[in-house]
């Protein structure tokens, strides 16, 4: 694994996090290699989305670096961090409700766009062509997550399937080189678990690296390169889908949670 | 802009245009020509407020103080320095910016009533340094002869004519703002409000639009206060008190401050509820002007802009 250095695109190293008196995290590990999918599973209070919160900004860690391709990025600000390309979705849908689904897209075009107060007030003819490259880039965004049909609606009367699919088409406007997405697959049915996946991979092949917090076993198993297992904070497990799902000491932190391995 | 906009900005300068018309061959209201030139200065200031309130979520209680600035900055130059009007106004406008950009990058760190209170105590200095820099101000008596507005040799310093120039800069300000509106910078400023995890997310930088908006809104608040201090002819520090700051606020509110659309309404309806119609109450008045606000609140919270959707939605249940 000495091609590593090159190729390592996040590290992680020894994060904590605690909320009070509750540890979050203590001291979690690990690195992310450009262009594969990472799942990081866990059972529920295992510090999954608090990870996710310290990657893209939301708070900084109480210890601990995380480094974007050897830059260090905790502690910036989430808008800094998004800059840099890391973007995500979030466990509790947080579409822009009383917007429409185009202009969601449209607020993930932010960065790729600079018009300032005066330039936008004045409509001034290059504004007026920013605004329509904006508006340009974000039909594509949509289509390419299949909502282009939509674009008018508001995003608060969508169906929480098409929701979860606003986050990734906005997410990705954004033009990351890491994307994160936090349980995209909750509340979703079989057909629509199917069409996530496939969506997974076509934003894999568009040179983006993905990690993905999700509780659906059958989908981790399915897309992930590399799993990262957690419990209370911490790195019990990492590997390819076949050693973790083997792991003795994965098998127990999920004993008393259902977990049905026979379908793969 | 929108198609919805369009239309509204249609039908208010059709209104603007005809209000005139009528008001001045009906004797009985032509000093109503009078009253909306100051709705259509408040309107300034209240457009500004609208866009930090209603867009960017930050409340002000010191606009006062920015109309104010830019009332004594248009006085003072063209009084003390025989300075053009016309330049002494983007002086203004510059300089009452400027002290907006230094109030704001500190308080709008703050959030709810402690920005309340931050932009509340910006308001009472101001109030004190016109009242007690009597060289420069005239003080609690402040000073008079300030000179009218004059365009090309003519003299617009007639009813008629300022209103034409009042309303004017009030149909152009309320182009620029619904430009901004719908811009990136209003698609920011609304994600927001829907939620500012995701906002971040994005790359918006919030911080910097706050104090955008709030900078703006302090130019627009400037404009008014030179429009103002060229008409009135007369500066006082009373016209710039705390109470003023409060009544605009009230006007946002009132009108509905989602929508920029409720400044114009709020002002117009305030401002000539307290000018005009309540005068028949007599000394009842207040009350009066109090129970409507009342009512308003508790039956629109959204706003005046709200009554139409409800009657509408009233409408279809019964």
């Amino acid at each position: 694994m000495d091609s590593e250095k090159f190729d390592t695109l996040l590290r992680v190293e020894d994060l904590h996090k605690s909320f009070g008196g509750v540890q979050a995290l203590e001291g979690l590990s690990f690195t992310v290699t450009s262009g594969i999918i990472k799942a990081i599973i866990g059972p529920n209070g295992a510090g999954k989305t608090t990870l996710f919160n310290l990657i893209s900004g939301v708070f900084p860690p109480n210890n601990g670096a995380i480094t974007l391709e050897g830059l260090s990025i905790e502690g910036r600000k989430p808008w800094e961090i998004a800059r840099l390309g890391v973007s995500r979705t979030f466990q509790n849908v947080e579409v822009f409700g009383r917007m429409t689904v185009l202009e969601n897209v449209m607020v993930g075009r932010h960065i790729q766009s600079r018009a300032g107060i005066i330039s936008t007030g004045l409509k001034l003819p290059w504004m007026r062509r920013e605004e329509r490259r904006i508006q340009d880039g974000a039909k594509d965004y949509l289509e390419f997550v299949g909502l282009l049909h939509k674009g008018g609606e508001l995003a608060g009367n969508l169906p929480l399937g098409e929701q979860r699919l606003l986050e990734i088409g906005r997410a990705l406007a954004t033009e990351p080189r890491i994307l994160l997405l936090d349980e995209p697959a909750g509340g979703l049915n079989t057909k629509e678990t199917e069409g996530l996946a496939s969506l997974i991979q076509r934003i894999l092949e568009r040179g983006i690296t993905v990690i993905l917090v999700e509780h659906d076993m059958n989908l981790v198993m399915d897309i992930s390169d590399e799993i990262v297992v957690m419990n209370f904070g911490e790195k019990i497990a990492e590997g390819k889908p076949k050693q973790v799902k083997n792991d003795p000491v994965v098998i127990e932190a999920y004993l008393g949670e259902e977990v049905d391995y026979s379908d793969i | 802009m929108q198609k919805s906009n369009r239309k509204m900005l249609f039908a208010l300068i059709v209104f603007l245009s005809l209000f005139p018309v009528v008001v001045l061959n009906v004797g009985a209201i032509g000093h109503y020509l009078d009253v909306m030139i100051f709705v259509g200065i408040y309107s300034l200031i209240n457009m500004g407020l609208s866009l930090l309130m209603g867009y960017a979520g930050q409340i002000s209680l010191g606009h006062a103080a920015f109309f104010g600035l830019g009332a004594y900055t248009s006085g003072i130059l063209c009084t003390k320095l025989s300075l053009s009007p016309w330049l002494a106004m983007p002086a203004g406008i510059f300089l009452t910016a400027l002290v907006a950009y230094i109030v704001g990058v500190p308080s709008l760190k703050l959030k709810g009533h402690y920005l309340a209170m931050a932009t509340l105590g910006f308001g009472v200095i101001v109030y004190i340094f016109f009242n007690e820099e009597v060289a420069l101000t005239g003080g609690p008596s402040g000073f008079s002869d300030i000179p009218g507005l004059t365009f090309f040799g003519l003299d617009l310093n007639n009813e008629l004519y300022y209103y034409i120039l009042v309303w004017s800069l009030v149909v152009l300000t309320l182009v620029f703002s619904l430009n901004v509106i719908n811009s990136r910078i209003g698609r920011a400023l609304r994600s927001l409000h829907d939620s500012a995890v995701a906002a971040d997310a994005m790359g918006v930088e919030t911080s910097r639009f706050k104090l955008v908006i709030f900078v703006l809104s302090a130019a627009y608040a400037s404009l008014a206060g030179s429009l103002y201090t060229h008409y009135v002819g007369f500066l006082s520090p009373s016209s710039f008190d705390f109470f003023l700051s409060i009544k605009l606020v009230m006007m946002v509110v009132v009108g509905g401050m989602h929508n920029i659309w409720g400044a114009l309404l709020g002002t117009w309806l305030l401002t000539f509820l307290g000018n005009e119609w309540l005068h028949v109450f007599r000394d009842f008045d207040i009350l009066v002007y109090g129970a409507v606000l009342l009512a308003i609140v508790m039956f629109l919270p959204e706003g005046l802009v709200d009554l139409s959707p409800k009657m509408k939605r009233l409408w279809k249940r019964s």
